[in-house]
């Protein structure tokens, strides 16, 4: 799909709603790292600077009801969630008013009643597997859900990421996977964690739909995860997502990152997402100066409000950390269904237990024929495979829909 | 009444639990079509469809991932590790992601990690391990072990039924060679919970899983000889149930830990200083323990029998402690 370059993607009322969010994801990352100079951080900053496009744009073609599982850098993300910037602030600054009362810091924290969020751990790749059992609970419970996660080019050599990114494609999972392609793994390049021009052809591997797309452009990286989105959602499987941006830090605050050539960073800097939004905006006259003023003023104001809520907060007793461990009837487990639970009961659900084979495996079949020959075995190929109903709701009528994977844009100057 | 066996009792647990509440399903490999390595899913996927007895693939880190995706949307998976050895692929996805979810973000996790553990069928170093004593290192987990099938059956719906993430591990070597006639009807048995499976005056042993039963022996043995032994079957190893075993060795004054873990860092050293903490005074003899030697566990018969504790060893250890 390609866009008209004479007509704006984005409503009047998006535009500005992306704006205000990645101008809110530049200055609260901005005034995080004024609070680590100023030793008000506990422990480490890990800023999201140059990659707010790829956070917002994918987050922000979610519905009300999806899921998402950010990573670290993904304030952006998190703020079109729902959370606010005292919520950031408070878990960098290890205060009990924050989300996870001092438990935890940075962007680990989340909520499964309101804002629908999975909480990150360090350990890269793990999200994948648990967003694609969200992925399958919300379709097993009938409620036509999405679930969103992202990883990091680093992250894609985890065994935990090929174990649920296959998982979730033998299920047809409805999960929008997003391979933020940020070229650094602390100080190690890209091209040592996997020799691949496109980190999208790893979903080759495993027969899903992907894409690479620029990461810094976020009107591309929100058409592209609409389209995504829509795809999970309609029961076509999971998509990956890579989306080429830069980290423009070190890994965090305590880095400098001298391993990046500085070349690298001006290369980048060129194709800030902050400003090329601007430019997006002034050329479609989406967004006024007097608007843009307002917006800053808006931001300004939030920031100041959040800033003293969080400062004024008091650190958690020291008796909290004995709590929680065990959910001792704190919570209610209770699920939201969406559907008739009989046909998951006897008798409605039974069935004769028996696998269907297609084809016999042989090397003269047409998959193995396919399979032979690299780099022409496309997701098609999966049609094939056997769909049972477990794995097939919603009932499909049409299963050849293929999205290929555009070429990685070029950047304009 | 009608006689069960220790695994059709497991097979129970997951029809009736199952049968009573659509949020329960299960995941794990070959558990379907085939009915699970040890047929403890046998029929499932039958009576409940393929939505709710999932075969996966070969990705222990993936079916534990999944199973806490799912519980974070109000469902209660149970997932197979196929042998309990092969939980030590997913150790991270436990040790990290479950265990310290509700502790960090006040997100519980209600699912069942059930397989098949322990030795004595010449399964050799990948089929016959007790990895437990990992996971009761790991604060957020409850990690339970039953002995007899009413336990299995009890303790396995409890531990569904838990909003807490449960590992329950099942002692093969029991799965067919016990039985016992269980009652009609819903029943649980609570998590946390000792069992003093013979009462005593001499001495205590605490124990759990298959040694219950080389232990029981054991008592029996030494009965004969006139030393009354008791026995305690821990039946769950975290939460850890203090007061019952303080309480008995407070009566026998003596005890000896047993368990077909290995030695080093069982959970006879968490229970021996546990009772010297709390009981010092009431010993009237060291705290000893039977254990399996600090080896893996090796494959021929004789290595095997020879790596294992048994109620010879038992009896051995028992009866020179009482003359302590």
């Amino acid at each position: 799909m390609k866009s008209d370059p004479a007509r704006p993607e984005l409503t009047r009322e998006e535009a500005l709603e992306l704006y205000y969010y990645m101008r809110l994801n530049r200055s609260l990352d901005e005034l995080l790292v004024r609070l680590f100079r100023q030793n008000k951080i506990v422990g480490g900053l890990y800023g999201s600077l140059g990659q707010e496009a790829t956070s917002i744009g994918t987050a922000y073609a979610l519905g009300k009801g999806d899921w998402i599982a950010p990573l670290i850098r993904n304030v952006g993300s998190v703020l079109v969630r729902g959370y606010k910037p005292r919520d950031i602030m408070t878990q960098y600054m290890a205060r009990v008013t924050s989300p996870t009362h001092g438990k935890d810091g940075t962007c680990h924290f989340g909520d499964l009643r309101v804002h629908h969020v999975v909480s990150p751990i360090s350990m890269l790749g793990d999200l994948i597997p648990v967003m694609t059992g969200v992925a399958m609970a919300g379709r097993y419970l009938g409620q036509k859900i999405v679930a969103m996660t992202w990883i990091g080019d680093g992250g894609t050599s985890t065994g935990a990421f090929h174990e649920g990114m296959n998982l979730a494609a033998v299920q047809r999972a409805p999960l929008v996977v997003v391979l933020e392609n940020n070229q650094w793994a602390y100080s190690t390049p890209v091209n040592r964690q996997a020799p691949l021009r496109d980190f999208a052809d790893r979903a080759r591997a495993y027969g899903i739909a992907s894409y690479s797309v620029d990461g810094n452009d976020l009107v591309a990286v929100l058409r592209i995860a609409r389209e995504a989105v829509e795809h999970a959602r309609q029961g076509d499987g999971p998509v990956l997502i890579e989306a080429k941006t830069m980290r423009m830090l070190g890994h965090a605050q305590h880095d400098p990152a001298e391993y990046v050539p500085r070349e690298m960073f001006e290369y980048w800097k060129a194709r800030d997402p902050l400003t090329r939004f601007e430019k997006y905006l002034d050329q479609h006259k989406l967004c006024n100066e007097k608007e843009k003023s307002a917006i800053h003023a808006r931001i300004e104001r939030e920031l100041a409000a959040d800033l003293e809520f969080a400062e004024n907060s008091a650190f958690p007793p020291p008796e909290l950390a004995e709590e929680g461990v065990y959910c001792e009837g704190c919570h209610t487990i209770e699920a939201e269904w969406r559907r008739s639970k009989e046909a998951l009961m006897p008798p409605e659900s039974s069935v004769k237990p028996e696998w269907t084979i297609k084809n016999f495996g042989g090397m003269e079949t047409e998959a193995a024929v396919v399979a032979d020959r690299p780099h022409q075995h496309h997701q098609e190929d999966q049609q094939d495979s056997v769909v049972e109903p477990a794995i097939a709701h919603p009932p499909q009528t049409d299963r050849k829909r293929k999205i290929s994977a555009p070429a990685p844009r070029r950047a304009r100057r | 009444m009608a006689t069960v066996t220790y695994l059709d009792a497991i097979r129970q647990a997951l029809l009736e639990e199952m049968d009573r509440d659509p949020a329960v399903l299960l995941m794990g490999e070959d558990i379907g079509v085939y009915g699970g390595a040890f047929k403890a899913t046998a029929g499932l996927l039958e009576r409940f469809g393929w939505e709710r007895v999932i075969d996966t693939p070969i990705s222990e880190t993936a079916i534990v991932g999944a199973a806490v995706g799912m519980s974070y949307l109000g469902l209660r998976p149970v997932a197979e590790m196929q042998f309990i050895d092969f939980i030590a692929c997913a150790f991270n996805q436990i040790t990290n992601f479950v265990a310290k979810s509700h502790y960090r973000w006040g997100a519980p996790v209600p699912i069942v990690i059930r397989g098949p553990a322990g030795g004595g069928v010449h399964g050799s170093a990948f089929h016959s391990a007790n990895p437990e004593m990992y996971f009761v290192h790991t604060p957020g987990l409850k990690v339970v072990y039953p002995a007899t099938a009413y336990d299995a059956k009890g303790l396995l719906k409890s531990a569904i039924r838990d909003n807490n993430p449960v590992l329950f591990f099942e002692h093969k070597f029991l799965y067919r060679r016990i039985k016992e006639e269980l009652p009609e009807g819903d029943y649980t048995v609570p998590i946390g919970q000792a069992m003093v499976r013979r009462p005593g005056r001499d001495l205590t042993i605490v124990t759990y899983a298959a040694m219950v039963h080389a232990s029981l022996e054991a008592a029996q043995q030494l009965a004969r000889e006139g030393i009354e032994v008791e026995v305690v079957d821990l039946r769950t190893l975290l939460p850890l149930d203090r007061n019952t075993i303080i309480e008995s060795v407070r009566r026998t004054n003596k005890l000896l830990v047993v368990h077909e873990d290995t030695r080093t860092g069982g959970i006879a050293g968490e229970i021996a200083a546990l009772v010297t903490e709390s009981a010092l005074d009431d010993l009237d003899g060291p705290i000893r323990r039977v254990t399996s030697l600090d080896t893996p566990v090796p494959f021929s018969p004789p290595l095997e029998e020879h790596f294992l504790p048994n109620a010879a060893r038992i009896a051995e250890a028992a009866r020179d402690l009482a003359r302590y």
